[in-house]
């Protein structure tokens, strides 16, 4: 079944994508990359630590991966823009995840300032991918802005308590014509499975995984279970009911 | 004393004098081809570096890539 993705004017084999925070170490993170076969992972940007010498996390990450930088830490559109400018001037790519948080709390994204970066950096050439709380208005206006997809929360990052937003995610599946991949919030594969099911173009992952005993078999698991709902959705699932209906025949019974 | 102090990551760092942000970025930073500069407010490609002198109370970012979701 010849199945691409396509994001951004390129095209992928996975629909799986890997966020790269909260490892506890980074071969861990270079397995969880290898075992799922993500071809897209987020990363941030942040100060060097002028005191300690690690080892920058783009050594873990394989060349042929494609790296989707966040605007984490940004609390207005404008503190997004300069974070994307930053990024590109790295020359490692324009793919940028507009994050635009300014509650610590819930983390929940701030819709309006996605918005108003999403236009600026679309109109820049960069290939915007915004993360917003799943709004039908939003979401058209993230489409006239410019956006190569729109990412809307499962739920609160980090919370694994999986599609808490089903109801609006379809709504954006069924009403947006650009990309929908489901991110924050997915804490198994059954969750990533559902979004596929339901028709989602791709799903990200990143707590579960990286906080997860095996990371390297969670995120394959992640994978499997994404390339599983993604066929489920494309057989055509049978609709559900509300009442028995016979799998065996009701003619020919042994019994009078 | 010779060196001259600026701010460096919110930071008050002396470095010697005379030092271009090429100079810098070499003596602060372990793989210089990851790191972006922004001088002052402005980004700063790596084939300018070279050619941009720091001066007393310049105000310098130097970042990289982390992990983030």
């Amino acid at each position: 079944m010849n199945d691409t993705f396509k994001l951004g004017g390129r095209e992928f084999k996975s629909r799986f994508l890997l966020g790269t925070g909260k490892f506890k170490n980074k071969a861990e993170l270079k397995d969880s990359i290898t075992a799922s076969g993500a071809e897209i992972v987020t990363v941030a940007l942040r100060r060097i630590d002028l005191d300690q010498h690690e080892e920058n996390i783009l050594t873990y990450i394989p060349k042929n991966v494609t790296l989707l930088t966040n605007t984490s830490g940004a609390r207005t559109a404008d503190e997004a823009v300069r974070i994307a400018r930053l990024a590109q001037a790295s020359g490692q790519g324009n793919w940028i995840k507009i994050e635009v948080i300014n509650d610590s709390k819930y983390l929940l994204p701030d819709n309006e300032e996605t918005v108003k970066a999403t236009r600026i950096l679309a109109a820049e050439g960069f290939t915007v991918l915004p993360y917003v709380t799943p709004d039908l208005y939003v979401a058209r206006k993230l489409v006239d802005a410019g956006a190569a997809a729109v990412m809307p929360l499962g739920s609160f990052i980090g919370s694994n308590l999986g599609l808490r937003t089903r109801e609006f995610i379809k709504v954006l599946i069924d009403e947006i014509d650009i990309p929908v991949i489901v991110d924050a919030g997915i804490g198994a594969p059954s969750h990533a499975c559902e979004a596929m099911e339901l028709g989602a173009d791709a799903v990200l992952v990143n707590t579960a995984v990286a906080i997860a005993e095996k990371p390297a078999v969670l995120s394959k698991a992640f994978a499997q279970a994404v390339e599983a709902g993604r066929a489920g959705y494309l057989s055509g699932l049978p609709a559900q009911k509300n009442k028995g209906d016979a799998s065996s025949p009701l003619t020919g019974f042994l019994f009078e | 004393m010779s060196g001259m102090t600026l701010t460096i990551n919110g930071q008050s760092k002396t470095i010697p004098d005379g030092s271009s942000l090429k100079d810098a970025v070499a003596l602060l930073c372990k793989d210089p081809r990851l790191v972006i500069a922004e001088l002052n407010g402005a980004i700063i490609e790596q084939t300018a570096w070279g050619a941009s002198a720091l001066n007393v109370h310049d105000r310098l970012e130097l970042i990289t890539f982390v992990g983030g979701g």
